[in-house]
């Protein structure tokens, strides 16, 4: 019976849930605590923030999943509201370093290179911490609530709307670039040095930030499977598949693809504003528009369209990165593009297609996404 | 026959597209719970006629008057189908990626079809029940959990009929149902169309004149954009001028 079999399939994800959480957690921590240096059983500080920064990226491609997988459009502009979330952070960041910057000023170092003697107003609100953690999601929210009300009212759809995506990634790069903007031009936003009073350089305090963003990522897949589990969430799927018919059916599709192009850019914040105190930097060079295509390629990679996919994605391409690019640097960029016409050409349904291809090989297997109907690829 | 009587009233409608006129002066009329078939040769306007009545186009001039006189020209789709008009479109239009449960699920008429009521929404028992009335109206209930996209032709179209009815039309427009169907699929067709026929009144556009025989009572025959004939299937056919315009003889007087 097929509502069994989805039953079965359900369980089997929580399951696999607690499993992952309990993995990411509990068993890396403790390895990173417990064994000595040189046992073959540790995990390195630098592996384990590697992995709290790869887990960032794993909120940053939820969203992307949600408004592409599910709903079928592209966004091309993810960056610009993970780089929101993660200057919101730096900036608070940059005002707790304090008196210990270069230059002994309160001020963040580049105001003082750059001649700016007064901290700029906009800067006020990240003075607190709070302040960060709130202009981290309202700042990206905002901003995509009234940039997606002015493209979907107007009825921009698929290769249109990723195009201007993408024109606004260059754009807020260009911007955030300028000195003039007063958020450290080029050079970003770095030399943090402690945040809550807990040392950034501490391994504890990066253990810390490692946990709270499992808890995030957690958190945040809960909160996509809940939206994707709803009637809502099958009109997502509905749009992608044929949009004249949902009009028909009385449901108002742009509003449908603004809300969720909303709550994607809210998880690009969460995912900012942990990536910067783990990585210690935030630039204009990790907002413009190669990282935004880079989250359109995780998603790709591990599987539109399912939620594991996404997180699957994130990871593996990263940490793929990671082991790559210390054998061939060069390389990686056409590793990463072939890596895309493989999975696009070859595997639609990406890693997890091909998991779920091989162990339901003597079952009926499960199609995940057919390209039917309108898709927008 | 007094205007009362009528859920569907064209008055003097124009679709001009840049000179063409796709529908001319075109006077077309509809009683309640009446099954309509409109034929007409190709070109003829059938198509924009339906696409005119529920906002998928908006006519260059003339009225759509809908149920007790409301004019539908101007609003928009969304406006027209939570009045009551439900179209099903030519080619199969159904979500390929759900279930057949799923598609008549988000089909079912909702006070709210905002995106909170939807996030929130569950399917009440009520309404449950009436998606199990549906699939058993339409064939599909050994069905109702495989993917929409599996389905055969026949089937899809019987589903999007299915999710049409769901929204409680009280006019439904069909676009050429049997298209591409096989005769038993389309004689099944008949029967559902002729079921639901007296629940709300059904415009269907058809080719098939088999088809057509199987289940109209009233034919109207439309060419370049305006109605030629009106009258029982027998009467039609034994039209001279509707003959001529169908072999390219006559021209239509406007």
């Amino acid at each position: 019976m097929p509502e069994q079999m989805a039953t079965q399939q359900n369980s089997r994800e929580t399951l696999s849930f607690y499993i992952t959480g309990f993995v990411l957690l509990v068993v890396l921590p403790v390895l990173n605590v417990l064994p000595s240096e040189d046992s073959w059983l540790y995990l390195s500080d630098f592996r384990l923030n590697q992995f709290g920064k790869f887990l960032c990226f794993a909120i940053l491609a939820l969203g992307l999943d949600l408004i592409w997988g599910y709903c079928g459009v592209l966004s091309m502009g993810q960056g610009v509201f993970f780089g929101f979330g993660a200057y919101c952070m730096g900036m608070y960041l940059a005002l707790q370093i304090g008196k210990e910057s270069v230059y002994g000023s309160e001020l963040p170092d580049f105001m003082v290179w750059t001649q700016v003697k007064e901290l700029p107003f906009f800067w006020y609100p990240f003075k607190s911490f709070a302040g960060a953690l709130l202009g981290a999601i309202l700042v990206p929210v905002l901003f995509a609530t009234i940039f997606g009300f002015l493209a979907f009212r107007s009825r921009i759809k698929g290769v249109y709307f990723a195009i201007i995506t993408q024109a606004l990634a260059f754009a807020a790069w260009l911007v955030f670039n300028r000195n003039e903007t007063r958020l450290g031009g080029t050079n970003g936003l770095t030399d943090f040095k402690q945040l809550l009073g807990y040392r950034l350089s501490d391994p504890s305090t990066q253990r810390g930030l490692y946990i709270m963003t499992v808890l995030a990522l957690g958190a945040a897949y809960l909160f996509c499977r809940w939206i994707v589990a709803s009637r809502a969430g099958k009109v997502l799927i509905a749009i992608r598949d044929s949009e004249s018919r949902v009009t028909f059916s009385g449901y108002t599709p742009w509003m449908f693809k603004l809300f969720v192009f909303v709550v994607a850019a809210g998880l690009a914040g969460v995912s900012g504003m942990l990536y910067v105190p783990q990585v210690g930097i935030i630039t204009p060079a990790q907002i413009g528009v190669l990282p935004s295509l880079e989250v359109v390629i995780w998603v790709a990679v591990g599987g539109r369209g399912t939620l594991i996919g996404a997180v699957l994605g994130a990871v593996a391409v990263n940490y793929g990165r990671s082991v790559l690019t210390n054998y061939f640097p060069e390389a990686w960029p056409f590793i990463l593009g072939g890596l895309f016409v493989i999975v696009v050409t070859m595997f639609p349904d990406g890693l997890l297609g091909m998991i779920r291809k091989l162990s339901e090989r003597k079952k009926t297997p499960a199609p995940l996404i057919k390209a039917e109907g309108s898709t927008a690829a | 026959m007094t205007d009362d009587n009528l859920i569907l009233n064209c008055q003097n409608v124009v679709m001009d597209y840049d000179g063409f006129k796709a529908l001319n002066n075109c006077n077309f009329s509809v009683h309640y719970n009446e099954l309509r078939v409109v034929i007409g040769p190709n070109g003829a306007g059938k198509t924009t006629l339906l696409d005119v009545i529920c906002g998928k186009t908006k006519p260059t001039s003339g009225k759509v008057l809908f149920g007790k006189g409301i004019n539908l020209v101007g609003k928009n789709a969304e406006d027209i189908t939570k009045l009551g008009v439900g179209r099903k479109f030519q080619a199969p239009s159904i979500y390929a990626n759900l279930s057949v449960w799923q598609n008549l699920d988000l089909s079912v008429k909702r006070a709210s079809k905002g995106v909170f009521p939807t996030l929130m929404g569950r399917s009440t028992p009520a309404e449950r029940e009436r998606i199990d009335e549906t699939l058993e109206t339409i064939g599909l209930t050994e069905h109702a959990h495989d993917r929409a996209g599996s389905l055969s032709h026949g089937q899809k179209q019987w589903l999007e009929i299915g999710m049409v009815i769901l929204q409680d039309p009280s006019l439904l427009l069909v676009d050429e149902p049997v298209a591409g169907m096989s005769d038993k699929e389309t004689e099944q067709t008949g029967q559902l169309l002729t079921k639901l026929s007296g629940k709300q009144a059904i415009v269907v556009i058809e080719h098939d004149m088999d088809f057509v025989r199987q289940i109209a009572n009233i034919v109207t025959v439309l060419a370049e954009g305006t109605v030629v004939c009106e009258g029982t299937v027998e009467t039609v056919q034994a039209d001279e001028h509707v003959r001529a315009i169908y072999l390219g003889r006559a021209k239509v007087a406007h």
